[in-house]
């Protein structure tokens, strides 16, 4: 009996954490217009809606765009604020790395909030560009963390051995440390991509016409239950899954070894 | 200044232009800002405390503080009773040629979208939902029994994301253990439940902490679970900062509660400090 208890346990928990995603992507195979029991199908009409809905194919691209844009901006800020802290004597460097990690410590509704205030009140107003820079502020902080903790005495003797053979400090960057640093940085870039793809309340707030997927999906979440949106969200699921799957397999593997 | 410094400062300048600008100057306007007022539709910067003082008078607002305080700690209790024996499954039953795979597909659904996760769960619990007919089908009720837009569907959403992450904290604080300890328990007599409560957990306390104090802080600052589950039965904090900015437009006020939303975190923070590993995450 006892033997047997943590197997069950193991069971129930993985059933309870996939029984969401399970219905979700059962359910978006539903033939008719209800995903719930019972399940009649399996029918792909639903991705061939979302497909053909012009709203939501404007969302998914604006959701890239912004995922990339912002994770490649947030990802150079944070190599480079890592790579002049780790490589040059700054005085006050800890209250720097305090400043530029402290965004990890607010929710995201108060950093949302905070950029729709200023931006407001200045006359800014809010578009797709404003969400990409508000995802910035959120993604900065981890990159500069994950890159900067990987920074080694190993990379910086390769560096110094650069530098004695007369390269200049940019081209020590590009040809020594960027390519031993790669593993990191690619996770931060890849890290970077999934939280901001998922992301909903910074977008929410600071989106108006151009909006990204998941502030798509929450305005048809107001007409209830569909397919459609189990469709939809079951394609945003495997996005996510396919980018960290990816991550797990080239990267960490590759850093285990 | 040095040259070395001045290139230092080439480097880290633009990210901490970004931060200051981006971050840390509209965090100060909303400070002042939750210090201000509206008068009809102007804002007028008084400088009061008026916002503060709505917050104790008003009922709906110190409502919503306690509820929020509630369902939080509701699920970060519920979440670490869930996750620590599902991280110590993994970690000490399953074999090690499994564990990382085991691990993966444990936390796999936490890169769902919160928004398209709180969906599932509402499929999930609705009326004619996955829940209500197996329930019905084995004959445990004979009516479907109302589980979405309630707290019991905030709670399960969020005790589902949180047991995810918790698992891992958990699981990475197990597995650094040595299993000397475990062997010198049970030499010196100690049995299974005596090892476990003398030894093991006190042991890995800093990790149940920081990813309780995690849980905590990114489940009181939500505002997509409570409004996608729970409805508008009850506001959370999050929900009455949002109900501020879109129907009123009264920024101080959303400002004021940001600002004690903060206040808790931070005071959070300071109740676990002692615990707190967060270099180690």
């Amino acid at each position: 009996m006892m033997r047997f208890l943590p197997w069950a346990y193991l069971i129930a928990a993985f059933v309870f954490i996939y029984l969401p995603v399970g219905v979700l992507v059962l359910f978006s195979f539903q033939e008719g217009s209800l995903p719930v029991p019972p399940f009649n199908g399996p029918s792909v009409q639903w991705y061939q809606t979302i497909l053909g809905d012009e709203d939501l194919m404007a969302a998914l691209r604006n959701s890239i765009l912004v995922a990339f844009g912002s994770s490649a901006v947030a990802v150079t800020l944070g190599f480079l604020a890592a790579y002049g802290l780790a490589r040059h004597v700054l005085p006050g460097s800890t209250l720097i790395r305090g400043l530029l990690i402290a965004p990890l410590t607010v929710s995201y509704l108060i950093v949302g909030l905070g950029l729709l205030i200023v931006l407001t009140r200045s006359g800014f107003g809010v578009s797709l560009w404003t969400a990409a820079i508000g995802h910035v502020v959120i993604n900065l902080p981890l990159a500069f963390a994950i890159i900067y903790a990987s920074m080694g005495a190993q990379q910086q003797n390769a560096e110094r051995a650069a530098r004695d053979l007369g390269a200049s400090e940019p081209k020590v960057i590009m040809l020594v440390t960027v390519p031993m640093l790669l593993p990191s940085i690619a996770a931060a870039f890849f890290l970077s991509v999934t939280l901001s793809w998922d992301e909903f309340i910074i977008s929410f707030l600071l989106t108006r016409f151009d909006v990204t997927l998941p502030v798509e999906i929450w305005s048809l979440l107001r007409s209830g239950l569909s397919p459609q949106l189990n469709a939809i969200g079951s394609f945003v699921f495997l996005i996510s899954v396919a980018v960290v799957l990816l991550l797990e397999l080239t990267i960490f593997r590759k850093g285990r070894q | 200044m040095s040259k070395d410094q001045i290139r230092g400062w080439g480097f880290v300048t633009p990210a901490l232009l970004w931060t200051i600008a981006f971050f840390i100057v509209p965090f100060v306007v909303m400070g002042a800002m939750s210090l201000a007022s509206l008068e009809g539709r102007t804002l007028v910067w008084d400088l009061s405390l008026a916002n503060y003082a709505e917050l104790l008078e008003k009922k709906y607002l110190w409502r919503a503080v306690l509820v929020s305080l509630e369902i939080t700690l509701t699920v970060t209790v519920i979440s670490v009773v869930l996750a620590y024996p599902l991280a110590w499954i993994i970690a000490f039953r399953v074999s090690p040629r499994w564990q990382r795979l085991a691990l993966l597909l444990a936390i796999l659904p936490f890169w769902t979208s919160y928004v398209v996760r709180s969906y599932a769960w509402l499929l999930v619990l609705a009326r004619e939902g996955v829940v209500n007919e197996t329930l019905m089908w084995i004959g445990a009720i004979a009516e479907p029994i109302t589980l979405a837009n309630t707290r019991f569907a905030t709670v399960t959403g969020f005790v589902h994301f949180f047991v995810m992450l918790l698992t891992l904290t958990i699981y990475a604080n197990l597995i650094q253990l040595s299993p000397n300890y475990r062997r010198a328990a049970m030499d010196l007599g100690a049995n299974a439940f005596q090892t476990f409560r003398h030894v093991i957990l006190p042991l890995t306390l800093p990790g149940i902490v920081t990813g309780a104090f995690l849980t905590f802080v990114l489940c009181i600052g939500d505002y997509v679970t409570p409004q996608i589950l729970g409805g508008n039965t009850e506001l959370s904090v999050p929900q009455v900062i949002m109900v501020q900015l879109g129907r009123r437009a009264d920024f101080p006020l959303a400002s004021a509660l940001a600002i004690v939303l903060m206040s808790i975190v931070a005071l959070a923070y300071l109740l676990s400090a002692r615990w707190l590993r967060l270099d180690r995450l």
